[in-house]
């Protein structure tokens, strides 16, 4: 029986790796399409808002099959990288919003302070106002990073041996079913748990002495 | 595909209804229960919060059976998206009721309610229309759940999509086709909430509350 | 006779089909310390700001040293470093501390070594009265600590011209007297000022000259003997005299004490 425990958890291993991916890329994205839609002009700030509203208003594994069949027939990848880099472009509308929240929640003021000492619109960004936006998303962050890690489920639809395509397999070999995909929810739970507990630690730490602003 | 839109809209108003229900429940639970309702409620929050909706309809269409309990595809989405549906529910009305407060509380036993009494008749009233707004968040997001539905054959609109893209050879094709259906469902269903927003608005009572 | 630090020459800035302020002209010698007072409203801090260029003009010109900074293709980021300015509600940078604010520009605009920034940040926070308080965060200040801190920051530039908007407005009666005793050494230092406020008794002992301005253009300008007491308009003399009345209250009642 532990054996075949095992073997799930070793999809906890995918269903991370995953997370790992999609995440980052779209934390990346995301800042730089909130930049692009606050402070390009009209065109670019308009495509970005288009793509925003389009990327969150279909269904995560609608898109993820999209981009799945159009990333096939162009680059030759696995399904676990055009599932991974799909989930990242999904998560990066998520993202976009986030952080144009946080930025316009730091406020103009900063970024006149910053440009009446002379600094450029970009170091003014850099320097003032990213500082402070990255911290003020850390709660809306932190739920997209637990949405993100659930979605990697999705990802059974393109046959990557995550955690619960193993849960599956051991499902049919077992003939436990309840065992095997309760099993597979107490690890998602486990992972989700310990992501949502680091996050919140990771925002007392950076809290700014003295500033009680929020999103 | 209209037949699979018609089902992916009854999904997401038997989630919203069921959750609805419960997610009060586990609300109420939570917020004014003893100790023995209150842990069953966050179990019960936590459970479906903190794992995906594919897991959880795997548990209960795939799982159940297993200990006895065999439910049809139909029922086991209902049941799926109801109990996930629920506990997202149940956190946005905990927030309201939380935003409400004791004081209200206190104000209604002063008067001589009882606590139920007092929740019936004085929190659940402004609690409610507190929680719309965040509320909101949550049919478009169980709206969009629905499609993983299509991995247990739910004839939905998704499922239907895939037919196409197999019969089309253009999965591209066929499954943008139902993008842009379900970004019209959530438009439209946007366009309702919030003029819902508008006219249930109680002046000058609000929580800061942040949309999704 | 030395070129003006800073001069105005018809500026004008309309918003929509708002006017804003029309034609404004006046010189600024190096030392010298203007005040501008006026109802609210009548654009005074919108022209600090075109000054500054943070706001662009719709017309007219501005020189800093004799050089015309009002035009299309001058690097606004450059001009910014010669012109210090603090702001109504001080707007400091609140991820850092009063040092490191003091020191952002020194390092990042003026590609300052660290150790130089640091030490010259320390300097200006010591000028400004602020030394023990270098490590705290803008959160932990008081509004009069924060302005002062605002102060440093713009000082820390060695700018040619300071711009004061509005600077006690924002803050409890208590702490006003801090921000101001401030301004009033900068002044004795010889530093060229141009401030806008309400505070008639740091106009009148503070001033240089005083500019009185009303909807948008100058009514009256001219030392401070000269406005108080034998003021030229009809305007500026009932601008004053309710302002004067409300100010001699306090003064008579302070004599008391």
């Amino acid at each position: 029986m532990l054996i075949f425990l095992q073997y799930v958890v070793q999809g906890a291993g995918v269903t991370i790796a995953v997370t790992l991916v999609a995440l980052p890329l779209g934390f990346i994205l995301g800042i730089l399409l909130a930049l692009l839609y606050l402070y390009a002009g009209r065109f670019v700030s308009g495509i970005t808002a288009v793509f925003g509203t389009a990327m969150r208003g279909v269904p995560p594994i609608v898109l993820l099959f999209i981009l799945y069949f159009a990333m096939s027939g162009a680059v030759n990848l696995t399904p676990f990288w055009a599932g991974s880099l799909s989930l990242g472009i999904i998560s990066s509308a998520y993202q976009m919003e986030i952080f144009r929240g946080a930025i316009l929640a730091v406020g103009s003021g900063q970024m006149m302070a910053a440009r009446a000492v002379g600094m450029s619109r970009w170091r003014a960004i850099r320097y003032v106002i990213l500082p402070q936006a990255l911290r003020l998303a850390i709660p809306p962050w932190s739920n997209e990073a637990a949405i993100v890690l659930k979605d990697s489920s999705l990802v059974y639809a393109l046959g990557v041996a995550e955690i619960l395509r193993r849960a599956q397999l051991l499902a049919a070999s077992t003939q436990q079913p309840f065992l095997a995909y309760g099993a597979a929810a107490l690890i998602y739970f486990i992972l989700v748990f310990s992501v949502n507990r680091f996050l919140d630690w990771l925002q007392k730490r950076m809290q700014i002495p003295g500033l009680h602003l929020s999103v | 595909m209209l037949k699979g839109t018609i089902l992916t809209l009854e999904l997401t108003a038997v989630g919203i209804g069921m959750g609805l229900i419960l997610g009060l429940a586990a609300a109420l639970a939570r917020v004014y229960g003893g100790k023995w309702a209150r842990w069953i409620s966050i179990g019960y929050i936590e459970l479906f919060r903190g794992t995906p909706i594919l897991v959880q309809l795997f548990l209960v269409y795939y799982g159940l059976p297993g200990i006895g309990i065999t439910l049809d595809r139909l029922t086991s989405a209902f049941l799926a998206l109801g109990l996930n549906s629920g506990a997202y529910q149940a956190e946005y009305l905990r927030g309201a009721f939380l935003a409400v407060g004791e004081e209200q509380m206190m104000a209604g036993r002063a008067v001589g309610m009882s606590r139920w009494k007092t929740i019936r008749y004085v929190i659940l009233p402004q609690a409610l229309r507190l929680a719309i707004p965040s509320w909101a968040n949550e049919p478009v997001a169980l709206l969009k759940s629905t499609a993983v539905a299509f991995l247990i054959a739910v004839p939905d609109l998704m499922t239907k999509a895939k037919a196409i893209a197999v019969q089309t050879y253009d999965p591209i094709g066929a499954y943008l086709a139902a993008a842009v259906l379900y970004l019209v469902m959530v438009f439209l269903l946007d366009q309702f909430l919030k003029w819902v927003e508008r006219t249930t608005r109680i002046p000058g009572l609000e929580i800061e509350g942040k949309k999704a | 006779m030395a070129a003006p630090i800073l001069e105005l020459k018809n500026v004008t800035k309309i918003y929509g089909s708002n006017v804003i302020f029309k034609n404004i002209s006046f010189s600024v010698k190096e030392g010298d310390a203007i005040v501008i007072i006026g109802p609210s409203g009548t654009g005074k801090s919108t022209l600090l700001r075109c000054i500054n260029l943070l706001t662009p003009l719709t017309s007219g010109e501005v020189y800093l040293d004799g050089h015309e900074v009002n035009v299309k293709g001058k690097n606004e980021d450059e001009v910014r470093q010669h012109i210090g300015m603090v702001f109504q509600n001080f707007l400091l940078f609140n991820h850092l501390t009063a040092l490191d604010n003091v020191v952002l520009g020194l390092t990042k605009v003026k590609g300052m070594k660290q150790e130089q920034a640091i030490e010259k940040g320390r300097h200006e926070l010591k000028r400004v009265g602020l030394a023990d308080r270098a490590e705290h965060y803008p959160g932990q200040l008081s509004g009069g600590q924060q302005q002062r801190v605002a102060i440093a920051r713009a000082l820390a530039m060695d700018p040619r011209v300071m711009l004061f908007d509005e600077p006690t407005s924002a803050l409890d009666p208590e702490l006003i007297g801090e921000v101001l005793s401030v301004m009033e050494s900068l002044a004795r230092e010889n530093m060229t000022m141009l401030v806008v406020t309400h505070e008639m008794g740091f106009a009148r002992e503070v001033a240089d000259r005083i500019i009185f301005m009303e909807k948008g253009s100058i009514v009256e300008e001219g030392s401070p003997d000269q406005l108080f007491r034998h003021a030229k308009s009809e305007r500026t003399r009932e601008f004053l005299g309710k302002i004067g009345d409300l100010y001699g209250k306090k003064e008579g009642a302070k004599k008391k004490k």
